[in-house]
C-alpha cells in the first residue's frame, strides 16, 4: 500500500473514532471558547484595543486548545495497544503520523472555523473582506501547530505525566509560529487590511522544516 | 586511568587569567567603561552553550543511527551543560542589561532566542526524568532535541524579523563593526576559557552517566542472580 493511501485509511480511521465518539471537538470548542471570553476581561474590549490585541488573543486560544487537543492522538491507543497493531500493518511508520496529522488539521481547523466567526462578534472585529486570505493563514498556522504537536504527541504518550508534559514541550517550540501567525493575522485585522507576505512565507517555511524533520525521524519515534 | 588533574589545573589558571584578562588587560571601552568587562565572560558562555547544543545535535542523531548508549550519554550531560551555560549567559546578560540598556531585560531577538532555547532544553531534561525506559527515553529525547535544535534558527529569525535592540553584530558585522585589537585579544582568553571549561565538567558529567549506566547493569545482574540463581539468565551474567 502506498503511502498516501495508507495514510488516508488511518485519516479514516481517526474520523470514524471521532465521529462516534465526538468527545473531543466539543471539549476543543468549549475550551477555546472559554479562553476568548476569559481574555475580554484581561483588557477593555473596544474596537481599537481588539485589533491590538485579538489577533494575539486568537492564536493563544488555538494554541492552547491545540495542545489539549493532540494528547488523546496517540495516547487513546495506549489502553488497548492499538498502536502496535497499527505498527504490525505493512505500511510505513510515517503514513501512521500522516494520517493522524491529517486528522488533527481536520479537527482543530472545523474547531477554528467555529471560533473565528464567535470571535468576531464578540470582539466587534469585521472579517468579511479578508475571509479568504485568513483562511490561508488560519491553515499554515495550524498545519505547523498539528505537525509538532502530533510528533509529540507520540513522545509524550511513553511518558508520566503526558497531559502536562505535552504543553510544557509543544509550547516553546511553537514561539517563531506563534509570531509569525500572529503577524500575519494583526496584518489582517488592520483598518486597511493587507496580507503580509513575508510572514506568510515564513508560516510555510516553518511547515516545511518540521514536516521534513517529522517523515526523516517517523522510523524512530514509532518504533516499538 | 589516567590522572585529570593536570588538564583541570591548566583549565583553571586559563580562567584566572581569562579574568585576569578581562578586569586589567583589556582596554577600557569608551561609553560603558568597567561594566563593558563582564562582555568577555556573556560572550563566552554564549559560545560554550553553542558548543554544548551543537554536540548534543550530534549526539542525538548519532544515538538515533547507530543505538550505541554512549551517545545517549553524551546527549543527556551536553544538555545539563548547554543549559548551564545558557543560564550563565542569561545572568550576566540581565547583569549588563541595567546599566547598559538602563533596563533589565528586553524581548529582544537574541535574549528572547536563549530564553526560549532554554526553555526548550530544560523540557528535554523533564522529558528524560518521566521516560522510565532507558532505550525509548534514549530515542524519544533524541527526537525532541533535534526538533529544539531546528526551531533555534527560526526564533531567531522570527525575533529578527519582529523586533530587536542588540547592536548590530560586532563580530563579522560588517566594515564599521569590530573590536579593538586588544579587546579581540582578550575576548579569545576568555571564550576559549569558558569553552574549555564547559568541555572539562561534560567530561565529567559523561564519566557519571556511564558509571550509573553500568551500576544499573550490576543491580539489575545482581537481581537476577538473587531471584533464580541457577537459571540460564543468571549464568549468562556471571
Amino acid at each position: 500500500m502506498t503511502t498516501t493511501r495508507a495514510a488516508a485509511v488511518v485519516l479514516a480511521k481517526e474520523l470514524r473514532l471521532e465521529f462516534r465518539a465526538r468527545e473531543l471537538l466539543t471539549s476543543t470548542i468549549v475550551f477555546a471558547l472559554v479562553i476568548v471570553v476569559l481574555f475580554s476581561f484581561a483588557f477593555d474590549p473596544t474596537a481599537g484595543e481588539s485589533r491590538r490585541y485579538g489577533p494575539g488573543l486568537l492564536w493563544i486560544a488555538f494554541l492552547f486548545a491545540g495542545s489539549l487537543m493532540l494528547n488523546p492522538s496517540f495516547a487513546r491507543e495506549q489502553s488497548n495497544s492499538t498502536l502496535d497493531a497499527l505498527r504490525m500493518a505493512p505500511i510505513s511508520p510515517f503514513a501512521i503520523l500522516l494520517g493522524k496529522m491529517l486528522a488533527n488539521l481536520i479537527f482543530l481547523s472545523f474547531a477554528e472555523a467555529i471560533l473565528v466567526p464567535v470571535f468576531a462578534v464578540l470582539y466587534n472585529i469585521s472579517l468579511t473582506s479578508v475571509v479568504g486570505q485568513l483562511i490561508l493563514v488560519l491553515v499554515l498556522g495550524t498545519l505547523g501547530m498539528v505537525i509538532t504537536g502530533t510528533v509529540f504527541s507520540a513522545v509524550a504518550s511513553h511518558a508520566r505525566l503526558r497531559e502536562l508534559l505535552l504543553p510544557l514541550l509543544l509550547l516553546p517550540i511553537l514561539a517563531p509560529l506563534l509570531i509569525a501567525a500572529v503577524e500575519s493575522t494583526a496584518s489582517l485585522f488592520s483598518e486597511s487590511p493587507s496580507l503580509d507576505r513575508a510572514w506568510l512565507a515564513f508560516l510555510a517555511g516553518f511547515d516545511i522544516v518540521f514536516l521534513t524533520a517529522s517523515w526523516l525521524l517517523s522510523d524512530f519515534l514509532l518504533e516499538e | 586511568m589516567k590522572s585529570r588533574v593536570p588538564i583541570t589545573v591548566a583549565v583553571a589558571a586559563l580562567i584566572f587569567f581569562g579574568g585576569y584578562a578581562a578586569l586589567f588587560i583589556a582596554p577600557d571601552e569608551r561609553t560603558m567603561h568597567e561594566i563593558q568587562r563582564i562582555f568577555y565572560f556573556h560572550l563566552g558562555s554564549w559560545a560554550a552553550m553553542f558548543t554544548a547544543l551543537t554536540i548534543a545535535f550530534v549526539a542525538n542523531i548519532a544515538w538515533l543511527v547507530t543505538r550505541q548508549p554512549r551517545w545517549d550519554w553524551l546527549g543527556v550531560s551536553s544538555v545539563e551543560l548547554g543549559v548551564a551555560s545558557c543560564t550563565s549567559g542569561l545572568i550576566t546578560g540581565v547583569l549588563w542589561g541595567k546599566p547598559a540598556w538602563g533596563i533589565w531585560w528586553t524581548w529582544d531577538a537574541r535574549l528572547t532566542t536563549c530564553f526560549i532555547l532554554w526553555l526548550l532544553y530544560i523540557s528535554y531534561l523533564i522529558l528524560r526524568g518521566l521516560i522510565e525506559e532507558p532505550q525509548r527515553r534514549a530515542t524519544l529525547s533524541a527526537i525532541f532535541g533535534i526538533f529544539a535544535f531546528l526551531d533555534a534558527p527560526l526564533v531567531y529569525a522570527s525575533n529578527r524579523l519582529w523586533r530587536t535592540q542588540h547592536p548590530s553584530p560586532v563580530l563579522m558585522g560588517g566594515k564599521d563593526a569590530g573590536l579593538d585589537p586588544a579587546m579581540g585579544r582578550v575576548l579569545l582568553v576568555t571564550v576559549s576559557a569558558m569553552t574549555v571549561l564547559m568541555l572539562l565538567i561534560l567530561a565529567e558529567r559523561y564519566r557519571l552517566e556511564k558509571l550509573r549506566h553500568e551500576l544499573d547493569e550490576l543491580r539489575l545482574a545482581a537481581e537476577v542472580r538473587a531471584a533464580a540463581p541457577d537459571s540460564a539468565a543468571a549464568k549468562e551474567l556471571s
